[in-house]
């Protein structure tokens, strides 16, 4: 409520005192719900805002979805005030893009996590089932039980990817290992639900669980947070989340939509089409830190980064669960 | 399904239930005073936030679960002026309280912390530990032990480890305060007049006994159950407020309070039913019984399902308080 109205007044403001700044052509971004300190995937695209307006000096529009109705509106509204280009955050907005986009061919638009088949839109991905992969990889070497279990947001295929990946890097160890995989719910309401998480956690450690992957959103604070009271090793996801329970988070793997939305701002010149980040281009990758460095044996090192050079060139295949919505193997 | 994974689905389900409980209970005080309370859900909203944000600034829980309270009270202080002294609709006035809470929450939250309306999260004296009873470590180590024996241990004496001990102070708050409610209503003289305001005001008044007053006194002692119950999900149950997190919880204790036709040792079976499910469908989201997969959308929707089964066919019929709903004005 506040932040579409400060968004308004912004806007308003913007319009009558420096008219010829909608010329100068601001970047955008809309936030998606979960909000913008989720402390995961928007809270990585807000922090690749920020550190361009620290290296430019420039200033960029923003705002906040509150609910899933203003979508349309909001991207309408970011387009006639006049920033360009426009990044929008999340799948959930493909659709309403896909109509969006062609009213405003002036403008250019980013979609993050999404194809969006358009002549001024480009669509970033992200190869999140190696990331995924490597990570699995590091639970399994650091569960004891062999039991290893993953807590997903919203019920759609792009989180499944994270679990497939997540499972195959798992078994990848150890084929014996088991994967106990949880999805919050069915509704967008399950990106914010850290109560749900924490109990769904405890769930998986009464079943042997010792190493708990979180691709929730602001779930997965819940999850975290439920992981480290129980004493178990936790994996976030999207944003570095190592610092949050340093000796707990066993490692984040990090999606850097911060990156994706830095560059977007920054390009000399727009390139539409799709935009694959992947592991080579550091899209996605395992965090490394001080948080995190007691934990993480030399051995997991070792063998993640010999299986992150395999995935570059090609030695290991990891399944994509988005192209044919199921996954080789079981969980 | 072994004897622990029954014991662990019970521990999850007194953890789940304690909100519901602390809220129903709340909202029978006030209905049976004869005051509709549908702002049962902002006043936990309110008190969850207040706790969280005073738990984290001081770093004292104590004094969190104080100012979740008070914010709380003073919620159910604006309900009583409302409906009480002024006779407004109940109804209007609870759905206002609703609105505001989750309004203000986010408002004061996004001003105090800049977290998009969270707290940040809450650590140490910050919250509320769990209690573990005299014993239950040894028990536990114990069952573990057997079990890397291969002794195959029953996993009875989860029942007190896992079941019994180990949980937040408020939880067993909430428990002992359905023996103490049902005393309080049906043992005092409090009691009694309180359930005389919500059948017939009329007599009441008669007897000489303030009626305003009355009804003041159940709508704050709702005030300080829902205090309670916002408070032991920001600090107990989650470690910090989340923007609208209690997520529906204020409008299941009503439908438990239905359910349990205004008692409270029903009230206690109907929050223990209704986390039992939630429980369950956390637990068994998508396993496979009697060779076939069961989705885990029905999983989800299971509680729901049973909710309108059990409130449409088992329960019977529940009347409500006589004069509830209805502002009491004096004859002249």
């Amino acid at each position: 409520m506040t932040i579409t109205r400060r968004l308004l007044a912004g806007t308003a403001l913007a319009a009558l005192a420096l008219p010829a700044l909608a010329q100068d052509a601001e970047p955008g971004l809309i936030i998606d719900l979960g909000g913008k300190f989720d402390k995961s995937f928007n809270e990585s695209a807000f922090t690749g805002a920020q550190r361009w307006v620290e290296e430019t000096g420039g200033d960029y529009r923003e705002t906040e979805l509150a609910t899933e109705a203003q979508r349309e509106q909001t991207m309408r509204r970011m387009a006639e005030s006049g920033a360009n280009p426009i990044v929008v955050l999340g799948f959930a907005n493909a659709s309403t893009l896909d109509a969006v986009a062609p009213d405003y061919p002036d403008t250019d638009f980013a979609i993050v996590d999404s194809v969006v088949d358009q002549p001024n839109v480009q669509s970033i991905v992200f190869t999140e089932h190696t990331g995924s992969y490597l990570v699995g990889m590091m639970a399994a070497m650091a569960s004891e039980t062999g039991t290893v279990s993953f807590v997903g947001g919203m019920d759609i295929p792009l989180i499944q990817k994270f679990a497939c990946g997540y499972a195959q890097g798992a078994k990848a160890v150890d084929p014996d290992t088991e994967v106990i995989v949880n999805m919050t719910g069915t509704t967008p309401a399950a990106w914010n639900d850290p109560g749900r998480g924490g109990e769904l956690t405890r769930a998986q450690i009464a079943q042997g669980s010792d190493v708990v992957y979180a691709a929730a959103g602001g779930t997965g604070v819940g999850v975290l947070q439920a992981a480290a009271d129980e004493g178990i090793f936790s994996i976030g996801v999207d944003s570095n989340q190592n610092h949050l329970h340093p000796g707990s988070v066993l490692t984040s793997m990090m999606k850097r939509v911060d990156n994706a939305v830095y560059d977007v701002f920054s390009a000399e010149e727009f390139t539409p089409g799709v935009i694959v980040k992947d592991l080579e281009s550091e899209g996605v990758a395992y965090a490394l830190d001080e948080n995190n460095e007691g934990v993480v044996t030399e051995d997991m090192l070792q063998a993640v980064d010999e299986a992150r050079m395999q995935i570059i060139n090609g030695e290991i295949e990891v399944h994509d669960y988005t192209t044919d919505n199921s996954c080789p193997v079981a969980y | 399904m072994d004897l622990l994974t029954v014991f662990q689905i019970l521990d999850s389900t007194i953890r789940l239930a304690t909100p519901l409980l602390l809220a129903c209970l709340a909202g029978l005080f006030s209905e049976r005073a004869g005051v509709f309370d549908i702002g049962l859900e902002g006043k936990m909203l309110i008190a969850a936030f207040f706790s969280a944000a005073i738990a984290y600034t001081t770093g004292n829980v104590w004094l969190g679960l104080l100012a979740g309270v008070a914010a709380s009270m003073v919620f159910a202080l604006i309900h009583a002026i409302a409906s009480i002294t002024f006779r407004g609709d109940q109804l209007i006035s609870g759905v206002a309280i609703n609105f505001l809470a989750a309004g203000l929450t986010v408002l004061i939250a996004q001003d105090w912390f800049a977290q998009g309306g969270r707290t940040p999260s809450l650590s140490g004296d910050g919250r509320f530990e769990p209690i573990t009873f005299p014993g239950a470590d040894e028990l536990r180590s114990g069952f573990r032990q057997a079990r890397a024996d291969d002794l195959e241990p029953s996993g009875l004496s989860a029942l007190y480890w896992d079941v019994i001990s180990g949980h937040t102070i408020l939880v067993y708050v909430a428990i002992l305060a359905v023996p103490l409610t049902w005393w309080i209503l049906f043992r005092t003289r409090f009691g009694l007049r309180l359930r005389a305001v919500g059948e017939n005001p009329g007599a009441v008044d008669t007897a000489g006994i303030s009626v305003v007053r009355l009804r003041y006194a159940a709508v704050l002692i709702c005030g300080l159950l829902t205090g309670l119950a916002g408070a032991y999900l920001a600090t107990g149950f989650n470690a910090g407020f989340t923007k609208d997190m209690t997520a529906g919880r204020g409008f299941i204790a009503l439908a438990a309070l239905i359910f349990a036709k205004w008692r409270p040792f029903y009230a206690l079976g109907a929050c223990l039913l209704f986390g039992l499910l939630q429980a369950v469908e956390g637990r068994f989201q998508s396993i496979g019984l009697f060779g076939f997969e069961i989705p885990s959308q029905f999983m989800q929707a299971l509680p729901y399902i049973l909710t309108v089964v059990i409130l449409a066919g088992f329960v019977g019929k529940a009347i409500p308080p006589r004069a509830g709903g209805a502002p009491y004005v004096k004859e002249r």
